[in-house]
């Protein structure tokens, strides 16, 4: 019962369109993948040139959490219709994850 | 109804995953499962970062003299390309071609095989230098975040293998595109933590 679904029966035309629209969107993917090499790239390219520690972790931050944002909203489709509930989760989720690396490294470091 | 009705890919709904009351429940149940791993891992770097380089008077072990970039490059390298190729093997379950499905997961296990073998590598490597488990506090809380998400790696193996093995002969039905679909999320959310691990704990290591 758990299973039950509704059937559907796509005509030859519904079916190739979906099917296109889903190579769309496999193309978009691997723009995404294409993003998240560069980003790569250029953090352990920045890592290598040895700039000052204080000009490369904020970009270093940065570049992981625009990764991070990609993989979340392209690959695990985060931003798409019915994930409303699953961004809620996600975002207390990270929340708390922030207080609790903010509240250890405060209480240690200073 | 039957969980095994065979599909064509003209009856395939867009998103079988969520197309039964199961699959949606396991979608929430998974996701929230998702948000809570955040929170673990976030005790682990917090743990990390506050005992990093700390340990024992004496101790000769840094995390910029100890960790080398070309080794966790090709790891990151490995494991993205992996989250690549199980975008792919979801796209070919969407169009309910089981075979090319099958085969990207193949292709992704073996990629995650190959960065499970370069880990263990990299940490016979430190425990022969000397930097064990004990060694200190940092090593204690290296080997915990990285060995941790090592085990996501294993324990995500596992289940596309499974899986993989269990439904070789059933094809793709409603009873077992959700469980794809979650392994493959599974897989991307060890990507991410990854992300964090190469920034946090080595390039941000090796800058000192």
């Amino acid at each position: 019962m758990a299973h039950d679904t509704h059937d559907i029966h796509r005509s030859r035309a519904e079916y190739e369109f979906v099917k296109r629209k889903r190579a769309t969107e496999m193309r978009g993917q691997l723009t995404s993948f294409a993003i998240m090499i560069f980003l790569t790239l250029i953090a352990f390219t920045l890592v290598a040139a040895e700039f000052s520690p204080y000009l490369i972790v904020p970009i270093l931050l940065l570049l992981a959490a625009i990764q991070v944002v990609l993989q979340l909203y392209h690959f695990m489709h985060m931003g798409n219709k019915g994930h409303g509930m699953m961004a809620f989760f996600m975002f207390s989720g990270m929340f708390i994850a922030f207080l609790t690396v903010l509240a250890m490294v405060t209480i240690v470091w200073w | 109804m039957d969980l095994n009705k065979r599909y064509t890919p003209q009856t395939w709904p867009d998103h079988p995953e969520t197309a039964t009351l199961e699959g949606k429940n396991k979608f929430v149940g998974f996701w929230l499962l998702l948000a809570a791993e955040t929170v673990t891992f976030a005790s682990l770097f917090a743990t990390y970062l506050a005992l990093k380089d700390k340990g024992p008077s004496g101790m000769e072990f840094t995390a910029a003299g100890l960790f080398e970039l070309p080794l966790v490059f090709a790891m990151t390298m490995i494991l993205l390309t992996s989250s690549l190729t199980s975008v792919y093997a979801i796209y070919h379950m969407k169009n309910h071609n089981f075979k090319a499905m099958q085969a990207w997961l193949g292709i992704t296990v073996l990629l995650g095989l190959t960065f499970l073998g370069l880990e263990i590598y990299e940490f016979n490597h430190y425990v022969h230098l000397g930097f064990g488990f004990t060694n200190s506090a940092f090593s204690s809380a290296f080997y915990v975040l990285v060995g941790t998400h090592g085990a996501h790696v294993v324990f995500g193996l596992s289940w596309f293998i499974a899986l993989m093995l269990r439904n070789a002969k059933r094809g793709l039905n409603m009873y077992n595109a959700p469980k794809f679909y979650l392994a493959a999320l599974y897989w991307h959310f060890i990507d991410v933590v990854w992300v964090f691990i190469f920034t946090v704990v080595y390039l941000m290591g090796v800058i000192g």
